[in-house]
């Protein structure tokens, strides 16, 4: 068996027993029960699987376990905070910038990561950011504007 | 044995599934209220929603059998004055569950908080043949107006009963019951206190007008939409039960092949892993999906492989194949020798449309239980019913043994109606006597799903000197008669479709043939417009009697302020228009073709009418989202096959609409407040691709007549 691994997630401590190849998303999902992140093809492609990593948004398919062992992880049930909804997805559902909402974990990460390194984007640096998330539904414009508000209620006082 | 992927039979003529089983709906009311606790409840029969439920001139040879004559919705009223919705509808981020709710909240009176729907669940929900056509909202949006209403009356006669009054003068309101006279009140939930009080509807009651709506028509957000932001909502995927093990499934190297040998030995001495071999089914459930495809991997297992018919020939194949006769109801009218004879420009062209993928982000999933010889599926399908039918049929247990339930699903446009990955899991689970779940992974998506079948269309076209449309034929080889039939006036004409064996598994997608019997007739028409030398606007309009397509031409032309004049090298406007599923659309767009002959789509202007709208947040949505899905059939989605393989299956060799690919998008969404609501799933997809197709005829002068357009961009 798998030597045990430390994993920080949402800021709460895991040890998981997972061969270290194992992609982080099916120990997220299927070990933690985290679902939040979703799978949408295994190959880094559509980014439904998006966690920040060290801060940094990540497609959770593509990082083995272990590499991901002794680093903070946020999946998106980790962007609440006290039954407060992070800028970004306040901004999502705000916007309803969703259909089936399969892509939404995804987007949401994503979005947060670019802020993080982006705080004033532009809606062609939130296409150029958000290149590499899928949606099939087409709510792609919605998205855009979604990010924007979130970039101005992230500036807002209090948050 | 368990039915496999590449043994199912899609729909024949792909307008949609033709099998249509007889169901009798046998949950008796005594459950009902079992189930749900006291109160009043409201049936309505079936009868008239299922009438209708195909949309074709020509359903009826399709849909031979006679339809379920039992409930097709019904309304409970708790006694904490909580209103249940009851449809076998499925929620597929079309918003219908919302839209819904809104109609139910709407006629019977009450805030739309306090309605909740259940959906596509086979023991809780009525019959319902499956999510598709774009029948939600025209189908179910009356039946629950009319068991609202029915529900009110009842409500109102309980209080004139309390109040010893008469009804006539009560008011329903806000949830409540109250007689302005005595000004007494009581709340839906007192009067259903004590009771357990059901109807079936008697007849028709009359509902409320659209434009007297006050709950409907509005744009109310997506119910439970802070679920979707934190991850919380569960789709089938995230379903996770005790003691669930993970399922995997080995694939055939190819469409058609069969094991010829078979050696488990490696894979059966590890602990904790059921393994199935099952005719050609072979699957492996263990405690994780590592550990199920490392027992998969080690099976080894020889196939013989049949020679198919590859990319490179499948047009010259359809056209071969057609069957003669084939269209039990062309359309064949006037003389055509009249109409070319009379002809002062004649175009004969063929148009190509290749096979393309729903690739819904949820990929195809089943968690499957037995207990006590019961079976319960979790499952994102478009078809709740058949898919217990089918479990039933290939588990040979009663259809009361198996109960499907459709968690809200992350989209399927079509590609969700089979039953596969629930006959997977559920065969799994049944011999590793455990819960099994199974996901498929996008290779399997892309292969072992169905497509949008692929199809050659033939037309031949004339006008008179003034513009009118003499003649009219247009043959479709294989991709389906969806959207077939000209809008436009033309006296001499014959249009026919011409069925084909399947060669890649195919079936529904969003619009069905639609799309490429528009892309097909919208560039046709643009050809004869320029033959003519007249406007495609102007040249449209003089060809049309119906008053509805001419109003989403004028309204989508005025916000585009059609016809523009080209302000630089490589810009290109198109336009084109169609009616479908009772609902029309009408799109104008502006390309900009790069000296690499790239093809961008930098405007997209739509207008849509699907009679009164029902909430327009969710419209919008629907209709943007259709645009630009429409961009990918358009431009660049096409699968690759060679001899039964799949050759691109993966987003990395698929390329699907991306933010880079959107445009600046409008869509003018026309109310019509005097016609009933129609579906608006489909039709907002179908004139995207003639649009762009023509654009790029206005850009560079060059015709393309085969969809995807522009794959590779196009040479200037």
């Amino acid at each position: 068996m798998a030597n045990p691994l430390q994993l920080e997630v949402n800021g709460k401590r895991y040890t998981v027993k997972y061969p270290g190849d194992t992609p982080l998303l099916y120990v997220l999902r299927d070990e933690l029960g985290l679902t939040g992140t979703k799978y949408g093809c295994g190959e880094g492609q559509c980014g439904a699987c998006t966690v920040l990593l060290g801060g940094a948004p990540r497609r959770s398919c593509q990082i083995p376990v272990s590499a991901a062992a002794g680093r903070p992880i946020t999946t998106i049930e980790g962007l609440e905070q006290n039954g407060k909804l992070h800028p970004v997805q306040q901004a999502f559902l705000d916007a309803g910038a969703f259909q089936c909402a399969y892509c939404t974990s995804g987007m949401i990460m994503s979005s947060v990561g670019l802020l993080k390194t982006n705080p004033t984007p532009t809606p062609a640096d939130i296409v150029q950011g958000l290149q590499g998330n899928m949606c099939r539904c087409g709510t792609h414009p919605r998205i855009v504007e979604a990010v924007l508000n979130a970039a101005k209620l992230s500036r807002e006082p209090g948050r | 044995m368990i039915k496999h992927a590449d043994k199912f039979v899609p729909e024949p003529e792909r307008f949609e599934f033709s099998e249509n089983p007889i169901h009798k709906f046998e949950l008796a009311r005594r459950d009902f209220f079992h189930l749900l606790g006291a109160g009043i409840a409201i049936f309505t029969s079936a009868t008239h929603t299922f009438a209708g439920q195909e949309t074709a001139p020509q359903s009826k040879s399709f849909h031979p059998e006679e339809l379920p004559t039992d409930i097709s919705a019904w309304l409970h009223i708790s006694e904490d004055g909580a209103v249940t919705g009851f449809t076998g509808k499925a929620e597929i981020g079309q918003n219908i569950r919302t839209s819904l709710a809104q109609t139910i909240a709407d006629e019977l009176r009450v805030p739309f908080e306090s309605v909740r729907m259940v959906t596509a669940d086979t023991t809780l929900t009525p019959f319902d043949a499956g999510t598709f056509g774009s029948r939600s909202t025209p189908s179910m949006t009356p039946e629950f107006r009319r068991v609202s209403a029915a529900a009110r009356d009842l409500l109102v006669a309980e209080a004139a009963k309390k109040w010893n009054v008469a009804p006539t003068g009560l008011v329903a309101a806000d949830g409540k019951i109250t007689d302005p006279a005595s000004h007494n009140s009581a709340s839906y939930g007192e009067l259903a206190q004590g009771k357990t009080l059901s109807q079936v509807l008697p007849a028709d009651d009359p509902t409320t007008p659209p434009r007297q709506w006050t709950i409907a028509g509005k744009e109310i957000p997506k119910v439970a939409a802070r679920t979707f932001v934190t991850g919380a909502h569960q789709y089938t995927p995230d379903l996770r039960v005790p003691g669930m093990l993970h399922g995997k499934v080995l694939r055939p190297p190819s469409f058609g092949a069969t094991i010829v040998s078979y050696d488990d030995s490696a894979a059966k001495t590890k602990p904790g892993v059921t393994l199935v071999h099952d005719g050609d089914f072979v699957g492996v459930a263990a405690p994780t999906v590592h550990e199920a495809q490392k027992a998969l991997d080690a099976v080894k297992v020889q196939w013989k492989e049949v020679p198919q018919i590859s990319n490179r020939e499948i047009f010259s194949y359809l056209k071969q194949n057609g069957a003669a006769g084939s269209d039990k109801h062309p359309i064949k009218a006037g003389s055509l020798q009249d109409g070319y004879a009379g002809a002062a420009h004649r175009l004969d062209a063929t148009y190509t449309v290749e096979y393309i993928a729903h690739a819904p982000l949820e990929p195809r999933a089943a968690l499957a239980q037995w207990r006590d010889g019961k079976l319960t599926v979790w499952t994102g399908t478009q078809r709740p019913f058949a898919n217990r039918d089918e479990l039933a049929a290939t588990f040979h247990v009663p259809e009361s043994s198996v109960r499907v339930i459709v968690p809200d699903m992350g989209s399927a446009y079509g590609g969700k109606h089979t039953s596969d990955a629930a006959l997977e899991a559920a065969r799994l689970a049944r011999a590793a006597g455990r819960p099994v779940k199974v996901v498929w992974t996008r290779e399997e998506e892309f292969t072992w799903a169905y497509f949008r079948p692929a199809g050659v269309i033939e037309v031949k076209g004339a006008i008179d000197s003034d513009g009118k449309l003499t003649a009219w034929e247009f043959d479709n080889y294989h991709s389906g008669k969806s959207g077939i039939e000209t809008p436009y006036v033309v006296t001499n004409q014959r249009v026919e479709y011409h069925a084909v064996p399947l060669v890649l598994r195919s079936g529904s997608y969003r619009g069905l043939a639609a799309t490429a019997n528009h892309f097909a007739r919208e560039t046709h028409m643009d050809a004869l417009a320029r033959a003519a030398e007249i406007d495609p606007l102007a040249f449209r309009v003089k060809n049309l009697s119906d008053a509805r397509m001419r109003a989403v031409l004028e309204a989508a032309a005025k916000s585009f302020d059609w016809p523009r004049k080209k302000t630089s090298d490589g810009q290109g406007f198109g336009l084109a228009a169609g009616n479908e599923k009772g609902s029309y659309v009408a799109a104008c767009v502006e390309i900009a073709i790069d000296g690499k002959g790239e093809v961008k789509v930098v405007r997209v202007v739509e207008a849509f009418e699907c009679g009164a709208i029902v909430n327009p947040d969710g419209l919008r949505n629907q209709v943007v989202g259709a645009i630009i899905q429409g961009l990918g059939g358009a431009l660049f989605e096409a699968i690759q096959f060679e001899n039964g393989h799949i050759q691109n299956p993966h987003f990395a060799a698929y390329r699907v609409p991306r933010f880079r690919d959107v445009p600046e998008i409008e869509a003018v969404l026309l109310d019509r407040k005097d016609i009933a609501p129609a579906g608006a799933g489909e039709t907002p997809i179908m004139a995207i691709a003639p649009a762009i197709g023509n654009a790029i005829f206005d850009a560079i002068g060059k015709r393309l007549n085969t969809l995807p357009l522009a794959p590779k961009g196009v040479e200037i």
